[in-house]
């Protein structure tokens, strides 16, 4: 029944969701413009509202987008925290391919449609 | 006369859409391919007037968490806010519902043993909103009532394609067991293929899309049954979204006839249509 493993690939399990559950918790509340503004104004006092552990927070600190998908963070999800500190979903994806944003972009059949 | 379901779409729903959609973007070159294919669409579904449509589709972490996780829910309103999905809500008319004819869905589905979450209040995002923006036209109000069925496909494990065909043929029974003589389309949301994290992201697959395309028009049974670790193998992990265009030909006869069909991928997500029209429509 299990699902084997992708090469390069991260499979969002119930594993996955229970080892990122703090993470998803906290990027779950970036939702309402309030809690963005919070995160903005103070984002280490933000982030000690969420029981995360300090190997958490560091994957955030260091914005450590492939770090956080390892420790169980879900895509879309992290996309929330994305925004909220200006890496769009590209940015994040050039980081987690290990290239830089242009070189991402250049790979695209269509880079404008953005 | 009973209520039935004329028409139904497998449809993309990329959240750079929205953006588009929202900024005017949509005559720019990297859009227009898009839009245009949508044009025709848009003819049809106001030939065809549908006074309800079912959306299938999944929230991305603005409605449902992970502390609480449903397989299948269901929306039982008179309408639906706009959610903020984490980048703000979008200045979209509110979605209108039809709470008496989603409760007879819930009787009827729960009766044939699909046991969903039912949700009074549910806010809808990209996943939903997308799809609405690229076949109806909201400046005065949107066109149609609408029915959130959302799916999950992002917290393994997932239901397989075979359940997503068998509630589409379930909601068929549903809708034809409705007594108010009411016009639905079914719309299947998300994918084609896409990987949006690990090194494989951005990965795409024109020739699996393809034949997606090919055999949800031909053999959709048989696709259906092609399994999550193929899917995301073959397509990429969030591909896996597909599923859910299961549910919208489960719902459609085997033999509908293709009307329309487009596919283009210009970033990081093969963005898929295809409709469908059950042969007696023709005659009527």
């Amino acid at each position: 029944m299990g699902l084997r493993p992708i090469a390069d690939t991260s499979i969002f399990d119930l594993r996955a969701s229970r080892r990122g559950f703090r993470l998803n918790r906290m990027c779950g509340s970036l939702c309402s413009p309030a809690n963005r503004e919070a995160f903005k104004q103070d984002e280490e006092g933000y982030l000690s509202r969420f029981g995360l552990t300090e190997a958490e927070k560091e994957l955030i600190r260091k914005r450590d987008f492939a770090g956080m998908i390892h420790a169980g963070t879900n895509i879309y999800f992290m996309l929330k925290v994305g925004s909220v500190t200006g890496n769009s979903l590209y940015k994040m994806g050039a980081q987690m391919r290990g290239e830089s944003y242009e070189q991402f972009l250049s790979s695209r059949n269509f880079k404008d449609a953005v | 006369m009973p209520s039935r379901i004329v028409g139904g779409l497998g449809l993309s729903h990329v959240p750079s859409v929205g953006v588009a959609f929202d900024r005017g973007r949509m005559q720019t070159p990297a859009w227009k391919p898009l839009w245009d294919a949508y044009v025709p669409v848009r003819d049809w579904l106001a030939r065809l007037k549908p006074d309800v449509a079912i959306v299938v589709y999944n929230d991305h972490g603005a409605e449902f968490m992970f502390d609480k996780y449903p397989t299948f829910a269901i929306g039982v309103a008179e309408r639906y806010a706009i959610a903020d999905e984490g980048f703000g809500t979008r200045s979209l008319p509110e979605i209108r519902g039809d709470a008496e004819f989603s409760i007879h869905l819930c009787e009827s589905l729960i009766a044939q043993e699909f046991d969903l979450t039912v949700c009074q209040e549910l806010g809808v995002e990209h996943g939903f909103l997308v799809p609405m923006n690229l076949c109806f036209d909201s400046a005065h109000g949107w066109p149609v009532a609408a029915v959130p069925l959302q799916v999950n496909v992002i917290q393994h494990p997932l239901p397989s394609g075979r359940r997503c065909y068998r509630l589409g043929q379930a909601l068929r029974r549903a809708v034809e067991s409705h007594p108010g003589n009411l016009k639905v389309v079914v719309m299947g949301t998300g994918g084609m293929s896409h990987q949006l994290q690990g090194k494989r992201f951005g990965y795409m697959n024109a020739a699996f899309d393809e034949m997606f395309l090919d055999r949800l028009e031909s053999d959709p049974e048989a696709l259906s049954e092609l399994s999550h670790q193929e899917l995301m193998e073959q397509a990429g992990a969030e591909a896996v979204e597909l599923i859910m265009w299961h549910v919208m030909r489960g719902a459609m006869s085997p033999e509908a006839r293709r009307v329309h069909r487009h596919y283009y991928a210009p970033m990081t997500t093969g963005m898929g249509l295809i409709t469908f029209e059950d042969a007696f429509e023709k005659e009527q």
